[in-house]
């Protein structure tokens, strides 16, 4: 009976309510933080660069790498003894077929970590593990091994890597500027043909064209020039002992693990980390950056916003404002609300159907029927992406300006009533100025949804690797008609659809980071924004 | 909603006797008339009556808030509304500035008058009306604004344009609610940073400045402190120099303070009407004697 008593007692204190709700919460911190460990760290992690094994098997062979993983061996039918497997990068994919190789534990003689083992990034075929033997240039040798020069390969590699960047910086503006013009000029003189204008005008474009071809010419010559200059050549003994030609123009770095202090490992990480947000992807996305993804990433989300959110609001205000309220506005209301709930599929197939057919169909037809039948808004495109997006994420910004309008006290409205204020007015100065808090909360919620979107766009306009991005220096500057890179599907893409997974999955780990961040950056401003509003009062802002 | 309100106005109207259509200001010599041919023996206190209520009802939807009604409110003076909750002051109050209009399922008959205009005549801009019949609320309600545009909010929607003349007219409103010491330093931070009785002085400056004819008040000092009620008790009486005020108030002694003539009204129906003094030491009604003692209510 006492016990009962005391049972009663410890319900009836509401204790184990707050235990069990502090509880829930508690699991759901730790799931988040666990989430968000993992990926760091496997993101991050591949950033710092790993010391390279030198690993002896029994057979004689040797493997250059590094250990990426320990694992049990899944217990077989012939042995039941306990044993581990070895997963090592050992690059060199030219020479051996495969970056990753799995080896027993029980194979393996030795493993030792040699200071004069050398790591090289290369633009193609992946990491090169093995040790210098001799520097060339102009297949005059430079450097031996062994012979303590090595500072001229230093040099000569800073030099052939800023001739490279010339290169590339020519070829991305200037050509691509001049392919860009060439390809305006074509579409001219075929309309000019085609509608057969005078003489004067088609020859006078005729003339341009050849312009623009002498032009290119040039411009072809002196990249060629460039590229003499490109004769820097290390041979490179691999683990087995077979001897590799690496150019030096292919060289995207090079260092020694080894024989690395932890400050030289800590820039090294820093760099890779720059290069990763800002650099371009290589290697069919599994190395390099990811920067055309960022930039698609948030024009999109920002294009995005900006269109849903005066259409949220708007909607919302009529909604609450305007419409008599009864059954028909309680429908469209709860119409709104499943509208969220519908899978993001769906608004894809109808974001191709509507925007990109009919829409972009017709605009082609209107205004862009000269390129037919190359599409150009009939497309999939970053504004047709973007717009979906903003259906998708309608209810969302509907729904919290409702709320915000709701929370708007009554009296507020009366006194702008009371002095005369018409309801646009009110509604206007009064009601709209209050709202902003709540709009951005909506937006917040908006966005952070429509970063993280991925199937919608992956018939709408996201492809795997864009040939340029969406704003660039040609007029007229937006190129909304462009396909464009997004950091979900980036994921989706080197995860998944990649030919080298196991090369690919720390870029996997580091995307997801990267989303991570740039949705709590873009919320973080708007957060920012809205405790400043609250903070000062609207009108100052406003 | 204006517009049906209006709307409704305006057929309860065509019902009344022709005479009480005119609605033109030019005809001083009518209120005078009025009063003497319709109005209960009490209202003859008033000489000049600026605001003229006549057999007023009011329903919402079904329920009926006013009773027939009928009272002068004299200009440059302070009328106070009392009656228990429910009585319908504040509804009669709102009908001074068709506040009511906002109201859906309302209906008004008789006759309401502003300076001999018809205020719920289908020619009132309900704007206009509003602009010279300003109004201060229960609960200070300032807008999330700043001090200074607070007050300015009522001329801009009147077309001012910001310069020296609006920030003169700022200055005026606030000094005239002894509000001016307290924040002029600080016009640019927002109003609800204002505490104690200092928004709801704001919200009477914001009323001021767009210097309208009556001032209409509903219970303004229901959520003060004695100390702030008193400032403003202050301030109603010099407001009554410049703005006819009517107040609405649940306080017996503030309506014995502040007011010139006193209304009592009960269950829509007004019981008594006529100078506070006499009201409060010599009701003729036995239900206000028992109001004002404090036997019921």
């Amino acid at each position: 009976m006492r016990y009962f008593a005391s049972k009663m007692t410890i319900w009836r204190s509401g204790d184990p309510f707050v235990w069990l709700s502090g509880g829930a919460l508690a699991l759901i911190l730790l799931l988040l933080s666990g989430l968000f460990v993992v990926v760091t760290v496997n993101g991050f992690g591949a950033m710092w660069p790993k010391r390279t094994a030198k690993l002896e098997l029994r057979s004689g062979d040797i493997v250059l790498g590094e250990i990426v993983e320990r694992e049990l061996i899944p217990p077989s039918r012939t042995s039941s003894v306990e044993a581990f497997r070895l997963q090592v990068k050992r690059g060199n994919r030219d020479l051996s077929g495969s970056d990753f190789v799995w080896l027993d534990e029980a194979e393996i003689e030795r493993i030792s970590y040699p200071e004069e083992a050398v790591v090289i990034e290369r633009r193609q075929w992946g990491n090169f593990y093995g040790f210098p033997a001799r520097l060339l240039w102009r297949n005059d040798v430079v450097a031996g091994a062994g012979d303590g020069s090595w500072r001229k390969l230093e040099k000569l590699l800073a030099e052939e890597q800023n001739i490279v960047r010339q290169i590339r910086e020519i070829e991305r503006n200037e050509a691509a500027a001049l392919g860009y013009k060439q390809e305006k000029l074509r579409i001219e003189i075929k309309e000019l043909e085609k509608r057969g204008a005078q003489s004067a005008r088609l020859a006078s474009a005729r003339l341009r064209g050849k312009a623009l071809q002498r032009e290119y010419i040039e411009l072809e010559q002196r990249l060629q020039a460039k590229r003499q200059l490109l004769s820097g050549v290390l041979e490179m003994r691999a683990a087995g002992d077979q001897l590799k030609r690496i150019e030096l123009a292919e060289i995207v770095r090079i260092y020694q693990p080894n024989a690395m202090s932890w400050l030289e490992r800590l820039l090294l990480c820093g760099q890779r980390i720059i290069e990763f947000v800002f650099d371009d992807p290589r290697e069919s996305n599994t190395e390099g950056g990811v920067f055309p993804a960022i930039f698609g990433t948030v024009m999109m989300v920002l294009m995005m916003s900006i269109t849903v959110t005066p259409l949220g609001v708007l909607a919302a205000i009529y909604l609450r404002e305007y419409a008599k309220q009864g059954r028909f506005v309680s429908l469209v209301r709860i119409a709104v609300n499943n509208l969220a709930g519908v899978p993001s599929i769906v608004f894809g197939v109808f974001g191709l159907g509507f925007f990109v057919y009919t829409l972009g169909g017709s605009i082609d037809e209107l205004f862009f029927e000269k390129y037919l039948p190359n599409p150009t808004f009939g497309t999939g495109g970053i504004l047709w992406a973007s717009l979906t997006l903003a259906l998708l994420t309608l209810p969302t910004v509907i729904v919290a300006t409702e709320e915000g309008l709701a929370a708007i006290p009554r009296s507020l409205r009366e006194a702008s009533y009371a002095l005369g204020a018409t309801k646009l007015e009110t509604t206007w100065r009064i009601v709209i100025p209050s709202l902003v808090p709540s709009i951005l909360t909506g937006m917040i919620l908006a966005v952070a949804r429509a970063a993280g979107e991925v199937a919608p766009l992956m018939i709408t306009g996201v492809v795997k690797l864009a040939p340029s991005l969406p704003i660039d220096a040609n007029w007229p500057f937006f190129h909304f008609d462009r396909k464009f890179m997004h950091l979900g599907f980036h994921i989706y893409d080197v995860g998944f659809q990649s030919p080298n997974v196991d090369a690919a999955r720390p870029m996997v780990f580091a995307t997801t980071v990267l989303l991570l961040l740039i949705v709590l950056l873009l919320n973080l401003s708007a957060i920012i924004f809205r405790a400043r509003l609250r903070k000062v009062g609207l009108s100052g802002a406003l | 909603m204006f517009k049906t309100a209006a709307k409704y106005a305006a057929q309860e109207l065509r019902d009344l006797p022709p005479e009480s259509m005119i609605s033109d200001a030019n005809e001083k010599k009518e209120p005078e008339e009025l009063i003497s041919a319709a109005a209960p023996s009490s209202i003859r206190a008033v000489r000049s009556a600026f605001l003229e209520v006549r057999n007023l009802n009011f329903y919402y939807g079904e329920t009926q808030a006013l009773r027939d009604v009928s009272l002068s409110i004299e200009q440059h003076k302070v009328t106070a509304l009392i009656g228990p909750s429910g009585c319908g002051k504040s509804t009669l109050l709102r009908c001074f500035n068709r506040m009511n209009d906002l109201v859906d399922d309302i209906r008004i008959e008789g006759s309401l008058r502003l300076g001999g205009q018809e205020i719920y005549s289908r020619e009132v801009d309900v704007t206009e009306l509003r602009k010279r019949v300003g109004m201060v609320f229960q609960k200070s309600n300032p807008f999330p604004k700043s001090i200074y545009e607070n007050v300015a909010f009522g001329l801009r929607i009147h077309g001012a344009k910001s310069g020296a003349k609006l920030d003169e007219i700022v200055e005026e409103s606030l000094k005239a609610v002894a509000l001016w010491d307290e924040v002029k330093d600080r016009l640019g931070e927002t109003a609800h940073q204002l505490s104690g009785g200092q928004p709801q002085r704001l919200c009477i400056a914001r009323a001021i400045a767009v210097e309208p004819e009556v001032l209409l008040m509903d219970e303004p000092c229901s959520a003060l402190d004695p100390i702030a009620t008193a400032k403003i008790e202050e301030l109603i009486h010099e407001l009554k120099l410049k703005y006819t005020v009517v107040i609405v108030t649940h306080n017996m002694q503030q309506a014995s303070r502040v007011s010139d003539y006193t209304a009592f009204m009960l269950l829509g129906k007004l019981v008594e009407f006529g100078l506070t003094t006499k009201i409060f030491q010599n009701p003729d009604h036995e239900d206000t004697l028992d109001y004002i003692t404090g036997r019921f209510g």
